[in-house]
Parts: structure tokens; C-alpha cells; sequence
């Protein structure tokens, strides 16, 4: 396999990974700050695309539409926190497993009834789109790098706020012992809301950005949250480095897989025959890496015991 | 608790019976939610547009959502002919789940009338008297998309299709057709939606064409990528993926491209264009393929029930194997596996207007049967 064919892949994992990694940071934080399980995670990442097709086709801009997804995200977040997830934190999973299923139900034909059963349309904007040459001739598409910069930048916004806002303090000490810092005077369900709030326009967000290169349609979360659980179990629970660590890990695992199993397998088998078992495997691929690591270090990458 | 159930449903299977007696009943399992719902919607309304055209109140049609999940599609259609009695399942949209039902469901003397999947199985060895396909057979479209591409001249093809019983279909009848090389032959994951790894690959495959199997939301993601990526090699595929339901998500991407189709919207008959007409009055959009197939699944069904009581299950049979119906295609006949027998056309990518859709350019083939029929014992 040639060098710029290895590295075009290397950028698709890494795409892949980021996108992963805005869906599973949200989904992390929610978990680590609030020990709640939002199987409706996918949902606003859902909400996000549709938002973001709607006010594009209104508009025609892009950055409306991003700004709407976030914002349309956001709120839903906000709404089903203050009206449905706040019952939930003191309740075990299997509960919160039960309530945020049904919001599924609801968001998937809620969303259905206001934009019918057909995919949106939503693309990418006329100066993100196409392909640009790297150095050492690879075409690769600018709106791909594009997200590629977006979600680093993210990590690091996400980095920074946990790390040296004041905001940042309160969800660390959040995760440490909620109990203690409502002790303290911080008004614990205000931080909440928020936490959720910002992990559904992250996944709102990462809705829009997929949306314009995929199909914006009822039900597209879904494949989106069993992934990002997988990150996060690789990552470890809570944790945002492992969520990044974890989501590069599953983009690589999962481009890789792609594209060298069939190739593994055709060394000694019909072609074929190689396609279609190396093509099974490689779906296979990121759930054997899930197993490994946990086999390894059962609390994930960066968890805590 | 169990007790009372027990005898609720004794109760009910009962009434169900009482209600029974006259007429005829056909059970619908389809998508109607999550992702895919868009092609058992067009199939649930063209098949309820014919229904209400016949004016016929005799027959009684009962719809439920498989969701796209084998394991409910089986519930489903026990439920159907265990509790509702139903004469007659229809609707399923996808190999897999018909694989899961259909079998069962002939072996329970029920007919199967399918406006859409075909997996090769249920043509060849495992074909049943009782189970009609009023689509295709899943390797014709890809045929037909095998033969245009021998064709057009095409030498060294790049095929993708997804892993599962109508992907393999697709791609072995794109190769029974096409004859040339190939740059390439991938199966991606069912439900993929990013194919960067792929259109990678085609990249650095040397192809001079690329023929891919994507239905659905796969389609769109594929096809915008492709447009997004800078390869400009020429796409042929399925109309699974160039599809009313989906053109307008897809855009400009399609614009052009070739795909291939028993059935378009231009194809000129008077029940076609009747249909045409009634279907976009009645739910204010275009037909799709999958809308103009439940529509002919339900005039078969109807003709059928004109001419034979379906207690009668070998006149009845007889009756759906005549196949005297106005089909939108033209001309219909079925094979000796019920399978159809029927011309493929060629169909570009046009802009009418504001809207995305199709127009017929050439015959692939003419009067195609399938490749199984020769495996069926019936």
C-alpha cells in the first residue's frame, strides 16, 4: 500500500476519531459530573443535523446552521434536564436506562412528525467544499480537515474550562462528591442543567457537522451513541482525556480495520470470500478493542478505580 | 395473571375468527419508523392508494412497524397469523427480515406477496408456491447496472455494496453482467455512514468506473462524500440510492448519474401516468420505485381476490400466477419461481424545476428473468 494512501487513512481515522470524540465528550461529562446513563444522547445529536438543516435551507448559511444546532441542542438539553433527567439522578441505571430510552421513542417521532420520513437536505458550504493538495500530493477534502480542526479545538476549549475556569472547579468537584460542594453553597441543579446542556450542544453540534456530508434522517443517532459508549468504556468512564484518547483509538481501529483486514485475509483466501470475511471482522474490529482494553485495565484507559 | 391473559387471547383469537369469515385479510409489516421508514412508507401508501382506488371494503389490511429489526418482524408476523388470522403478508422491506419471516410464514400456508426485497434464496432452492415477488429478484437492478457498464465500455470497475444478503446479491449480479475487471470489491458495514476509508481506496484503485450498492441514508452519505472528495469517476448503481425519497437530500451530487430501474416515473402507460397523477394529489409528493411497487403489489392482491376465494388457496394461486393486472411497468409476467419477468431500464439524474429526479434513457435489459429460477422445485 503507498505512503499517501496510508497517510489519507491516517487523516480519516483521525476525522472519524474527532467527530467520535464531540458526541463521547458530552456523553462522558454527563455521566462523570451526574453519574447518569442519557441513552438520549443520540437524540440531540439528532436535533443538532435538523436544526442545522433547517436553518440552511432557510438561510443558506452555514454558520447559522451551526450556531443553530448548538443552540437548538442546548435548549432541548436544558428542557429534558429540568423536566425529566433531574428525577432521575438519585434513581439506579436501569431506571435512567428506561427514561432516557423512552426520550428516544419521543425525540425520533416528535421529529418525524415536524420533518416528515424523508432525509433532509444539508451540504457542505460552497467554500468548505472540494478537495485541497497536501504536501506530497494528497487530495484530501477540506471540509474533512475542517472538522478535523474543529473538534481539536474543541478538546481544547473543553481542556481549558475544565481545567482553569471556575466553572471548570465546580464540575471537577462535582464528580469528586456532589454532596459536599451543595454543602458549600453551589447551587448544584443550576450546574447540572448546565453540564447537560453543554454536552447535548456538543453532540448537537457534531450532529450538524456529520449532517452536512451524511443523511440527516430519523433515527441517525442511534448507530452514533452505541459508539460513542464504546469510546467512553475505552476511555474510562468520566474521564474527557479518555474520551479523546478513546475516540482517536476507535476512528484508527475502525479505518484501519476497513481497509487492511480484507487485504489480511486475501493473502490466503479467494478474494471474494476475503472481501466479505475480512468486511465482518472489521465491524467486529472496535468491540475486540473495547474487550482488550478492558481486559487490561478494567476500568478503562484513564478511570478511576 | 397469566391465567386471564391466556384467556383474553382465546377470547380474542375467537372474535378474530368470527370477524374472519368473509373476506380477505392481509397483514403489513413494514418500517414506518427510525432510519429506512421512508421506504416502507412509499410501499404502506401506494399499497393503501390502490386499495382505496379498487373501492373494494372486503378486504381488510392491518399495518405494523417492524422497525427494521428482524426479531420484531418475526413477532410481528406470528402475531398476524396467530392472533389477526391473516390470509395474506406483505411489505417487508429488507432481505434480512424477509429471510427471518417469509420462510415461516409460507410453511404456515399463509401467501407472501413481496413489493421489495428478493433475496436469491427465496428464487432459487428455497422458492415456495405461496411466494409471489412483485418487485424483482435483488440481483436484477445491479444486472441491469452490469450490463449498462459493459456497455458504456467500462474496463475496471470499483463495486461496493454492504455486508448483508441483498449486498452480496448486488455485487454477484453486477459481476454476471459487467464481464471487465475489477479495480476493487468491497463490502462495508450495513448502516455505515462515513466512507472515507473507501473512497480512499477507489482513489488509489485505478478504476474507471465505481458501481456501489448504498440504499437509503447510506446512499446519501456516500454520494455527497464522493462529490466532496474530488474523484470524478463515473457512478452507476441501483435506483436504491437515486430514489425519489432520497434525491432531494442527495442534491447536486446526483445530478447525472446513471442508474438503473424496473419502473420510472415516465414510463408511458395509462396506469402509470393514472398513478402518477392520483399519487401525487393524494400525499402532495412524487412516487418513489418503492410507492409504485406497493401500488402493483396491492393490484395484484385485488385482481387475485377478483377472480378466486383465497380459502381456495389453488385457484387463488393461480390467480396471482395469471398476474391480470395494470401494472405501472407495462407489461408484467412472472417467472416459473414467481419472480417478475420485465424490462430494466437506464435512468439519468435530471433537475425539473426546483426537484430532483429521474428520466429514463435506454433499456438494459428486456424481458429479464432471474438467474434462480432454474434452482426452484416447486
Amino acid at each position: 500500500m503507498p505512503t499517501y494512501l496510508i497517510v489519507e487513512q491516517l487523516l480519516n481515522g483521525l476525522q472519524f476519531g474527532v467527530m467520535l470524540f464531540l458526541s463521547a465528550a458530552g456523553l462522558t461529562l454527563i455521566f462523570g459530573v451526574m453519574g447518569l446513563i442519557n441513552l438520549a444522547h443520540g437524540s440531540l445529536y439528532m436535533i443538532g443535523a435538523f436544526a442545522a438543516a433547517a436553518v440552511a435551507g432557510a438561510t443558506g448559511s452555514f454558520v447559522m446552521a451551526l450556531a443553530a444546532s448548538l443552540a437548538a441542542a442546548a435548549a432541548a438539553g436544558a428542557l429534558v434536564e429540568i423536566l425529566v433527567i433531574r428525577r432521575l439522578y438519585d434513581r439506579d441505571h436501569l431506571d435512567q436506562v428506561l427514561a432516557t430510552f423512552a426520550l428516544i421513542l419521543i425525540f425520533s417521532e416528535g421529529t418525524r412528525w415536524m420533518f416528515g420520513s424523508f432525509p433532509l437536505f444539508l451540504d457542505v458550504p460552497s467554500y468548505l467544499s472540494g478537495p485541497v493538495t497536501l504536501p506530497g500530493g494528497i487530495q484530501y477534502p477540506l471540509y474533512r480537515l475542517t472538522i478535523i480542526g474543529i473538534g481539536l479545538a474543541i478538546a481544547a476549549g473543553l481542556f481549558l474550562l475544565i481545567a482553569r475556569t471556575r466553572i471548570g472547579i465546580r464540575i471537577r468537584a462535582g464528580e469528586a462528591d456532589r454532596e459536599m460542594i451543595a454543602a458549600l453553597g453551589v447551587d448544584i441543579s443550576k450546574l447540572y442543567t448546565l453540564v447537560f446542556a453543554l454536552g447535548a450542544a456538543l453532540a448537537g453540534l457534531s450532529g450538524a457537522l456529520v449532517g452536512a456530508i451524511q443523511s440527516v434522517q430519523v433515527g441517525m443517532g442511534e448507530p452514533v451513541l452505541i459508539l460513542a459508549f464504546v469510546v467512553i468504556v475505552i476511555g474510562g468512564i468520566g474521564s474527557i482525556k479518555g474520551a479523546l484518547v478513546g475516540s482517536l483509538l476507535v476512528g484508527l481501529t475502525d479505518t484501519f480495520g476497513r481497509i487492511l483486514l480484507p487485504v489480511a485475509f486475501g493473502t490466503f483466501m479467494e478474494p471474494s470470500a476475503a472481501n466479505s470475511v475480512g468486511a465482518a471482522l472489521a465491524s467486529m474490529s472496535i468491540y475486540l478493542l473495547m474487550a482488550v482494553v478492558l481486559i487490561v485495565r478494567p476500568t478503562g484507559l484513564y478511570g478511576r478505580a | 395473571m397469566k391465567l386471564k391473559s391466556i384467556a383474553l387471547a382465546a377470547a380474542m383469537s375467537a372474535l378474530a375468527i368470527g370477524a374472519h369469515a368473509e373476506g380477505l385479510k392481509v397483514g403489513m409489516i413494514t418500517t414506518l419508523s427510525g432510519g429506512g421508514a421512508g421506504l416502507g412508507i412509499d410501499v404502506r401508501d401506494g399499497f393503501m392508494l390502490a386499495m382505496k382506488q379498487s373501492g373494494r371494503d372486503d378486504i381488510e389490511v392491518v399495518i405494523e412497524d417492524d422497525q427494521r429489526k428482524p426479531d420484531i418482524a418475526v413477532q410481528l408476523a406470528d402475531k398476524m397469523i396467530q392472533s389477526e388470522k391473516v390470509d395474506v403478508l406483505t411489505g417487508i422491506i429488507w432481505s434480512n427480515l424477509a429471510m427471518a419471516v417469509v420462510p415461516a410464514a409460507t410453511a404456515q400456508n399463509k401467501f407472501y406477496l413481496s413489493p421489495n426485497a428478493g433475496p436469491s434464496a427465496l428464487a432459487g432452492k428455497r422458492c415456495h408456491k405461496n411466494y409471489f415477488n412483485v418487485a424483482w429478484q435483488n440481483d436484477n437492478l445491479h444486472e441491469a447496472a452490469g450490463a449498462y457498464a459493459k456497455g458504456a465500455g467500462y474496463k475496471n470497475t470499483f463495486i461496493l455494496a454492504p455486508n448483508y444478503p441483498a449486498g452480496k446479491d448486488a455485487l454477484t449480479g453486477y459481476k454476471r453482467m459487467y464481464g471487465g475487471d475489477l479495480a476493487g470489491e468491497t463490502y462495508t458495514k450495513l448502516g455505515q455512514t462515513d466512507y472515507a476509508a473507501e473512497i480512499a481506496q477507489i482513489r488509489a484503485s485505478g478504476a474507471d468506473s465505481v458501481f456501489f450498492f448504498l440504499p437509503g441514508g447510506m446512499g446519501i452519505a456516500f454520494l455527497k462524500q464522493y462529490a466532496d472528495s474530488g474523484v470524478d469517476l463515473p457512478v452507476v448503481g441501483p435506483a436504491f440510492s437515486f430514489d425519489q425519497g432520497i434525491l432531494q437530500a442527495v442534491g447536486e451530487a446526483a445530478l447525472g448519474v446513471i442508474n438503473t430501474s424496473q419502473w420510472n416515473k415516465d414510463i408511458d402507460n395509462a396506469a402509470n401516468s393514472a398513478f402518477v397523477d392520483s399519487f401525487q394529489a393524494e400525499y402532495g409528493r412524487l412516487p418513489s420505485l418503492y410507492a409504485s411497487q406497493g401500488f402493483d403489489t396491492a393490484n395484484l392482491l385485488i385482481s387475485a381476490a377478483g377472480k378466486a376465494d383465497v380459502k381456495d388457496q389453488d385457484a387463488f394461486r393461480a390467480a396471482l400466477e395469471a398476474a391480470e393486472f395494470d401494472s405501472v411497468r407495462g407489461d408484467f409476467a412472472f417467472g416459473p419461481n414467481h419472480h417478475p419477468v420485465q424490462n430494466i431500464y437506464v435512468r439519468e439524474v435530471i433537475k425539473e424545476g426546483d426537484v430532483y429526479t429521474n428520466k429514463i434513457v435506454g433499456t438494459a435489459l428486456e424481458n429479464h428473468a432471474d438467474a434462480y429460477a432454474g434452482d426452484c422445485k416447486m
